[in-house]
């Protein structure tokens, strides 16, 4: 019994669709809702790492290392933006947010 | 089974795990240390597929800055998060529904492309080197064929950083005494030091 490529693509596919639905079910707090999309490029590091592993490639890692950087640059921006809108209106709610009218 | 299936097996059914329950706790703070489960399991899945470098950095970076930076926000917020739950089971259904779809589309494109043969045989731009350690053969790649998208990424970095410090950073209320670094510096005998001139027996005047 050895663990093949498609284990760990079955197990990032779950996390992803994980991810996904965890952004639907927590819809209106948007601290979860970060969390999901960490989830989700948690899923897209797995198999960047599972094909760089199975085509012997390091690029692939070189390219999780990118995704990881951007990961942490997107939830500190995002958690900053978190704080300055709860300072301004109390509330961290999805559907409140609504200032600009987008 | 072998050794690295049942290990193989335990990360990832724990990461599977912890991610159901970061989406489905009822307190953030729980989903908090969830994710901190989720990304350390996944290290392990890293360490299985020979990449430790990255799981090294997974855990310093994921463990160590970003879920404790979520930790310190959701600990710092002062919000009922009892009432952002309302309506929790509203798009249960729909959730259910779009995640099953994806799920079962991930896993037929897998699927498929198990049956259908092997990868195409491509060239390795990088072939992983046997000889050395895994930081330094991605060290070898990262500072030579990709040293541009490496200097991108102090960028986004660099970027983010002053993006957040401007975002967070705000005036004091009047009234607070701040440090004025160049009135400091240009201070001089002249306008520090008052000579007074004091008769015995009269005090200093005004």
């Amino acid at each position: 019994m050895t663990v093949s490529l498609e284990h760990y693509l079955v197990v990032a596919a779950i996390l992803f669709t994980l991810g996904v639905f965890g952004i639907f079910l927590n819809r209106k707090n948007v601290i979860v809702i970060l969390m999901s999309i960490e989830l989700i490029l948690l899923a897209v590091n797995i198999n960047l790492v599972a094909f760089s592993t199975h085509m012997g490639d390091l690029t692939g890692q070189v390219f999780a290392l990118f995704v990881l950087t951007v990961a942490a640059a997107e939830a500190a921006i995002g958690l900053a933006i978190l704080v300055v809108y709860f300072r301004n209106r109390g509330t961290i709610a999805v559907e409140d947010i609504n200032r600009m009218k987008g | 089974m072998t050794l690295p299936a049942l290990f193989f097996y335990l990360f990832a059914s724990m990461t599977v795990a912890a991610g159901l329950m970061v989406i489905s706790s009822k307190n953030p703070v729980h989903s908090v240390l969830f994710l901190i489960l989720a990304f350390v399991n996944a290290a392990g899945l890293f360490v299985l597929m020979g990449a430790e470098f990255l799981a090294m950095i997974l855990v310093v970076v994921y463990v160590g800055a970003v879920a404790v930076l979520f930790m310190f926000v959701t600990m710092m917020l002062d919000v009922d998060f009892a009432e952002l739950r309302d309506g929790f089971l509203q798009y249960l259904p729909v959730g259910v529904l779009v995640g099953l779809i994806m799920l079962s589309e991930l896993v037929l494109v897998v699927g498929a492309w198990a049956t259908s043969g092997a990868l195409p045989k491509t060239e390795a731009r990088a072939p992983i080197p046997t000889d050395v350690t895994n930081a330094e053969a991605l060290g070898r790649v990262l500072y030579t064929d990709h040293i541009l998208l490496f200097q991108a990424a102090g960028l986004v970095l660099l970027v983010a950083m002053v993006g957040a410090i401007v975002l967070t950073l705000r005036e004091r209320r009047a009234g607070v005494k701040r440090q004025d670094i160049a009135t400091q510096v240009a201070r001089g005998p002249a306008t520090a030091i008052e000579v007074v001139k004091v008769r015995s027996g009269e005090g200093i005047p005004g």
